[in-house]
């Protein structure tokens, strides 16, 4: 397994980096919730575990996909005071969730290393919003690192548990998308293999008033301590000569180095890595050997709003631009194409760029062929009034905003469908489904069942089933009997829980099968009450892997009426027109043979010949 | 030094691994490699992108107007990326159009095959390749990724050896290696 090799180089994510980081380190306990742009940290220690025990070795970690954020911190804060070296991952909005634990957990310190892993997804390639998380290193007070490529989140992780254990708190490492998902040329150092078993001695870990207002201080002291180590950390330091500075974090750096290489530019440059507490003094020093400063970061002025403090407390009298300067702003990721002209402008260089002149259709991503939950949309949309609410969750499902079935009509966050699904049903009365998918509602979206079904909310739950996490890359969730590590787990079964809190009105129905799933939708919402419905077959591309052999599916021309129907309101992507008539492509077709039950003239049929 | 190739196509076309088999065999010639890929949502028949830069780069992104080749394995996608690549640069495509499915109920508009190679060749040199007919002759349709390679290669785009990019996808193939490596001799032929 190449993941496990020793002493060379080779090109991995910037999330396989920190993975590999921590398995050099001597990682010990690792925990997460899957979510983009940060999944593949866990993904590669359960990839590292079910191989080794494949091969008949127990891994020196042990490793879980936790049902949430909070509980994947709490596991592994129970670990890191156990003296354990603990790694928990996340995406951004991920910490919203853990983050009830995280700002105690700063209070009550930790013994092993603990780095938790925040991955921030500027420009919402695959969130719901584009939220900060330097933030919460200031908001919980805690220790910050922030690296600009593979390499150096390999070197950062290793040194971020060395850090914690030294400052006795757990150290965020915060990585972007840009650093997450490149790849890069990372040095592969020795693996720690050795096994520890924690250790717990009690201590004031018991937050109640009296025990917190005697660890607050103590927090600040720590910190205190960490603004020392920043300012000696190797993660923060100059470069360049000029009488022009350049502060820059993160990703950022490196079209900052470009960009002054390909305009042939001179300016001093402050790379900060180590950005909370920040490096008070070698800022200040900094500021006064320059005439002006330009400051390159993404998203929030964090840097910005701090650096500006440190020039005024030290009377230093610098100009500093940031946000609003150039084409930099708070909103979306920088690219070459924003900062390289910035820079320009900052350092009286020409640079003209060509503006995209060519608008070209997007693409945007949709439900697979063969999706099952574009089968229960189908089903839905034929039976529901024209005026249904329908509020969705977090997965692939989300896409059914687009047309032409827009079942999905409002969203916050992870097991904001049930919540929501409540408040819709008692202020409007009109008919709510909710529609949630299977991870998500372990995640989130118990707590609100139980609301709903507390208070009489009526309204019906579609949970869709596809026994995976697929959307983050089929990770295994609570429902599943094998779990992250390839260890034999208990599956939770979803109907037998819902009815098992007391919901009156559960079917469970395949949604392949339209008749039986329009049927049972007709019920859940002629139901007065809480109702759910249980959409439950495998995603698709897990179907297809298990499968041996190819079936594919064809419109018979002779038959086709051309009515559309496959098109315009099914709308699997595997449907075309050519001239006036309707195909399947056979390259896309998954064989589900949903399109049969859709067609009126009974015009689709198996394909006797499978293309290659 | 600086080399940057920009690897374009739809999801499930095999764009990353592509540019996988590149950036190691960059490094089997012992250069400095980066590649940028955005996971996620990309996979779920959106447009995906992926850039492999080497030498003395840093950054994952493309500096506009830089990359010495778009590789395309969808011809609007080579168009929507058209920034990316220098003039001096050149597009390498191949010509078989797939229709994003929200133009077949009236969203947005699939241009001619014509138009776009058009608006390509006013940018920049421009190469097209059937490489859905090239990849059935290697024996499978999805080893069209690897065909674009093949051209790619005998376009002497970047100096990466041959041997270099064989034993890439060797490695990274395993038990398809052998087909995929007739693609790549397939697509190295279709260049004149």
């Amino acid at each position: 397994m190449n993941l496990l090799e020793e002493n060379k180089k080779a090109i991995l994510l910037g999330n396989e980096a920190i993975a590999r980081g921590a398995i050099e380190a001597g990682l010990d306990f690792a925990t997460t919730y899957p979510g983009t742009p940060a999944s593949e940290i866990a993904d590669t220690l359960s990839i590292i575990a079910r191989e080794m025990k494949r091969a008949g070795k127990e891994p020196p970690f042990y490793f879980e996909y936790s049902v949430n954020e909070k509980v994947a911190l709490e596991m592994a804060a129970a670990a890191a005071i156990s003296g354990l070296r603990a790694l928990t991952s996340m995406k951004h909005v991920g910490m919203n969730v853990a983050s009830d634990a995280l700002m105690t957990y700063a209070y009550v310190g930790c013994k092993g290393g603990h780095v938790i892993v925040t991955g921030d997804d500027p420009s919402c390639h695959s969130s719901q919003n584009e939220q900060d998380n330097r933030q919460y290193a200031k908001f919980a007070s805690l220790p910050m690192l922030e690296p600009s490529s593979p390499a150096e989140a390999k070197e950062m992780i290793m040194e971020a548990f060395e850090l914690s254990e030294k400052l006795s708190l757990p150290v965020i490492l915060r990585e972007t998308t840009r650093v997450a998902h490149t790849r890069g040329v990372v040095e592969l150092g020795k693996i720690d293999w050795s096994h520890r078993k924690g250790n717990f001695e009690r201590g004031d870990y018991v937050t109640v008033p009296d025990v917190a207002r005697k660890l607050h201080p103590i927090l600040l002291e720590k910190m205190e301590r960490a603004k020392e180590m920043a300012e000696k950390s190797r993660f923060n330091f100059i470069e360049g000569e000029g009488s022009a500075g350049i502060i820059t974090s993160g990703v950022a750096y490196n079209y900052v180095k470009e960009a002054i290489d390909d305009l042939n530019g001179k300016a001093k440059i402050l790379k900060l890595g180590f950005t909370n507490p920040l490096p008070e003094k070698m800022i200040a020093d900094f500021l006064k050997k320059v005439e002006k400063v330009l400051i390159v970061e993404e998203l929030e002025p964090y840097l910005e709003e701090q650096i500006k403090k440190i020039a005024y407390e030290n009377n230093i009298d610098v100009k500093i631009y940031g946000k609003g300067y150039g084409k930099f702003s708070r909103i979306y990721e920088y690219t070459p194409a924003i900062v390289y002209p910035t820079i320009a402008e900052f350092l009286g260089i020409e640079y003209e760029i060509e503006e995209a002149k060519i608008k070209v259709t997007p693409r945007p991503p949709i439900l697979c062929p063969g999706c099952p939950h574009r089968a229960t949309y189908y089903a839905v949309k034929q039976v529901a009034p024209p005026d249904t609410i329908y509020p969705t969750d977090i997965g692939c499902y989300t896409l059914g905003l687009l047309p032409p079935y827009k079942t999905a009509d409002f969203l916050l966050c992870m097991g904001s469908s049930v919540g929501s699904g409540g408040g819709f049903a008692m202020a409007t009365k009109k008919k709510v489904i909710s529609f949630i998918g299977d991870s998500t509602f372990f995640h989130a979206g118990l707590p609100a069942l139980i609301n709903a079904l507390h208070h009489n909310h009526n309204f019906t739950i579609a949970i869709l089933d596809n026994s995976t996490t697929a959307m983050t890359g089929h990770q295994p969730h609570p429902g599943n009997n094998i779990d992250g590590m390839g260890n034999e787990a208990t599956p939770i079964d979803i109907a037998s829980l819902v009815k098992g809190m007391g919901v009156k009105h559960v079917e469970v129905v395949n949604p392949y099968n339209l008749k039986a799933t329009k049927e049972a939708f007709k019920r859940a919402l002629e139901y007065d009450g809480l109702s759910v419905v249980v959409a439950k077959a495998p995603c698709i591309l897990l179907d297809l892997k298990r499968r041996k052999k190819r079936i594919t599916f064809e419109v018979v021309q002779e038959k086709c009426t051309g009515c559309n129907e496959c098109i315009n309101n099914f709308a699997c992507p595997a449907f075309y027109r050519e001239g006036d008539k309707i195909k399947i492509n056979d390259a896309l077709c998954t064989g589900c043979g949903f399109c049969v039950q859709v067609c009126p003239e009974g015009a689709i049929r198996r394909r006797m010949e499978v293309g290659k | 030094m600086k080399a940057s190739i920009l690897f374009a196509g739809v999801g499930g076309q095999g764009v990353i691994t592509a540019a996988s088999i590149m950036a190691s065999a960059a490094l089997k010639d012992g250069y400095n490699v980066v590649m940028s890929e955005l996971h996620g949502m990309a996979q779920r028949g959106g447009d995906v992108k992926c850039a492999v830069r080497i030498g003395d780069v840093l950054s994952p992104i493309i500096p506009p107007g830089t990359a010495k080749a778009i590789v395309a394995l969808e011809p609007l996608e080579a168009l929507r990326n058209i920034e990316a690549v220098s003039k001096n640069g050149l597009v390498i495509t191949d010509i078989n159009p797939i229709y994003p499915p929200l133009t077949s109920i009236g969203i947005g508009r699939y241009p001619s095959l014509d138009e776009i190679f058009g608006e390509i060749e006013k940018h920049c040199k421009l190469v097209k390749i059937d490489a859905n007919e090239i990849a059935r002759k290697a024996g499978s349709i999805l080893t069209k990724n690897v065909v674009m390679l093949g051209a790619l290669h005998s376009l002497k785009v970047l100096p990466i050896k041959r041997g270099s990019i064989i034993e890439a996808i060797k490695e990274l193939l395993h038990k398809h290696a052998e087909i995929n490596i007739k693609a790549f001799e397939l697509g190295e032929k279709a260049i004149p």
